[in-house]
């Protein structure tokens, strides 16, 4: 009960900010949808990363490294420290300098004027909603997932359903996703981009710190950070694959299994010398079978999982943080900044501030496979371990409000971005500028922005127990398969509209096909383990190209537009 | 000289990245970080060096003043 009232205070500081910030509107839509381009160097550092990492970050790189091992920071954290920071270097400066000169509000505006062209507004806005919901949707799961574990106990009598039996009691997904979307949506709803901008910097530095704190806690439960290297599961000499410590709640100690405790076995691999090596920390698969206890009728069921990351997949796993060059609430965080120099603290700050938060979220991934039962769900992990090894109940509030933190920082952007999209690009655009006043346009994306988040909370009620990592990524990847147009929109003067278009109908449709193929959102590998993303950008790449080539150049005006001497 | 240093640096950086001869060493370094975590840590902070370096070095003056202009 005390973790929940933590986390209840928590959530009314931010409606609090959000009041503030709405002190702070200038009223005008402007204001509500880029915050007048007044953001300075940090508070842009801030509100992107904290819009780049989401329940993804946190809840979905640890479950991600309870299942396959370290190598989740560099499948997906450095390698978008290299990607992201080109990206802000090479695309978003020009996105911002072109939004700045010629008053775009939206990418589609961008890529209107760009290629002469108001059907492919039509065609992306779809695409793009389409996309972005995914993503809203991991940080509503995770929210949920986050939740019920550390307020387990709380209300036995009231919520009698829990996802594992050890949480009965606890604040239900439904229940956790419900609050925080309304408390997004206020937030939005009063102060818009600049409340957006101001909650992401709050939310960003509370949830780096508590993930610090976190780190240091567990690793104090763990016996101190030389133990905390023994902690992770182990392959002894017969291939079984066991666990040499337990957690004591009682005592608050970490106890020594004797003899170790069997958790399952090493099905395949191509490696023979794994006697006595901990499988989480390498990067070589291998194919396990694990036990897991079926909830309704308490029997030990196996099931098989991969350990380790396949090279190849490792490889093309480069493709997927390209997505940060086409997310729609990026582009809209890119023109709020006050000038190109804004960028500069971001390009170089935010590699560095992804290691801070996912080094220490990847070990206690890798750690937690020597203290928890295999067959937890992995979004459940973070939690689950705070839950066992960091007893006080206040402050597995705070670090939980961190968690939250991480998840509203990216959610606001999305509903806010949704809600600019369909006023600008759909609303005002078939209406005409003058039609509606300033009240009206931030009155009509409100509405908009209430609409998403109800479709956004049916459908993760839908998809509650789907992976938020595998999730995550079905989404980028669609996202980097787009990638191709924004890049040729701003370095290929002869990308054409017909280009533009067939580059993202290939997007889509290779993206549907293989989305299909993962039963929508599994975890799916193309031939040796070649990421969906790294054909779907291929085909994408090759219609622009190709269509381009074969049809009529863009206007000399347009290209003297966007391509400045 | 400046781009060409950054854009080279970033394809250098790009091929470190797959650090291939780490694939299946579960050694610890400072007795609790495994060898392939360290590495990539260590790679973040090069990605930030770069960073500084193509601000420095490859900075889009002519975009910036084209954007300021009114």
């Amino acid at each position: 009960m005390t973790t929940l009232s933590v986390i209840i205070g928590y959530l009314c500081l931010l409606l609090a900010l959000g009041f503030f910030s709405n002190r702070l509107f200038r009223g005008t839509s402007k204001d509500y949808f880029v915050a007048s381009h007044s953001i300075g160097p940090f508070l842009l550092l801030m509100s992107v990363f904290g819009t780049t990492m989401t329940a993804f970050a946190l809840v979905g790189s640890t479950g991600k490294s309870f299942e396959r091992g370290i190598g989740t920071y560099g499948l997906m954290a450095s390698i978008s420290g290299l990607v992201h920071a080109a990206i802000f270097f090479l695309i978003g400066i020009r996105l911002w300098a072109f939004g700045k000169k010629h008053g775009f509000i939206t990418q589609i505006q961008f890529f209107r004027a760009r290629f002469e062209s108001d059907s492919i507004g039509y065609l992306l806005f779809p695409i793009l909603v389409l996309l972005v919901i995914p993503y809203l949707l991991i940080g509503i799961i995770g929210a949920g997932k986050t939740i019920e574990p550390v307020t387990a106990g709380a209300f036995p009598a009231l919520f009698t359903n829990p996802t594992a039996p050890q949480w009965l009691g606890g604040v239900p997904p439904w229940l956790t996703g419900l609050v925080v979307s309304l408390v997004v949506l206020s937030y939005v709803f009063m102060g818009g981009s600049r409340g957006a901008a101001f909650a992401n910097t709050f939310q960003t530095i509370v949830f780096m710190i508590m993930g610090l704190v976190a780190f240091t806690f567990i690793i104090n439960a763990l016996g101190g950070i030389d133990n905390a290297g023994k902690v992770p599961a182990r392959i002894n000499e017969k291939g079984i694959i066991v666990q040499d410590f337990r957690f004591d709640k009682e005592s608050g100690l970490l106890q020594q299994n004797d003899p170790p405790k069997t958790i399952g076995r090493v099905i395949a691999s191509e490696n023979s010398d794994f006697t006595d090596k901990q499988p989480h920390f390498w990067r070589e698969p291998i194919a396990v079978e694990f036990k897991t206890k079926n909830r309704k009728t308490g029997e030990l069921v196996p099931f098989e999982r991969e350990l380790g990351i396949p090279f190849i997949t490792f490889v093309t796993y480069l493709f997927i943080p390209l997505s940060v060059g086409m997310f729609p609430h990026l582009f809209q965080h890119w023109l709020t900044a006050k000038s190109a120099k804004s960028f500069r603290l971001t390009v170089i700050a935010h590699p560095l501030c992804i290691m801070v938060v996912w080094v220490p979220c990847v070990l206690v991934g890798a750690w937690a496979s020597g203290v928890l039962p295999a067959g937890i769900p992995p979004p459940a992990v973070l939690s689950a371990m705070l839950n066992l090894l960091v007893g006080d109940p206040v402050l597995i509030g705070l670090l939980t409000a961190g968690v939250l933190a991480a998840i509203m920082s990216s959610l606001d952007s999305q509903f806010l971005c949704l809600g600019t999209i369909f006023t600008n690009d759909i609303v005002i655009h078939r209406a005409g500028k003058n039609k509606y006043s300033d009240k009206q346009i931030i009155f009509i994306a409100r509405c908009f922005i209430i609409a998403i988040v109800a479709l956004t909370y049916g459908l993760a009620m839908l998809a509650k127990d789907a992976n938020v990592f595998d999730l995550a990524i079905w989404c980028f990847s669609g996202f980097s398969a787009l990638f191709p147009v924004v890049f040729a929109a701003l370095y290929w003067k002869r990308t054409t509209k017909e280009g533009a278009i067939a580059s993202v109908l290939a997007a889509l449709f290779s993206w549907l096909y293989y989305f299909h193929e993962s039963g929508y959102g599994g975890e799916y590998m193309v031939g040796p383990g070649i990421v969906p993303a790294a054909i779907c950008f291929g085909a994408s790449a090759l219609a622009l190209v190709l269509v381009s080539l074969f049809t009529t150049p863009p206007s000399k005006k347009t290209i003297e537009k966007f391509f400045p001497k | 000289m400046g781009k060409s240093l950054v854009w080279g640096l970033f394809v250098i950086l790009f091929f470190l990245h797959q650090d291939f001869w780490w694939w299946d060493d579960a050694d610890l370094i400072f007795g609790f970080m495994p060898i392939g975590l360290a590495y990539h840590a260590g790679f973040s902070m090069a990605c930030a060096f770069l960073g500084w370096l193509a601000i420095s070095y490859a900075w889009p003056h002519d975009l910036e003043k084209f954007a300021e202009e009114e």
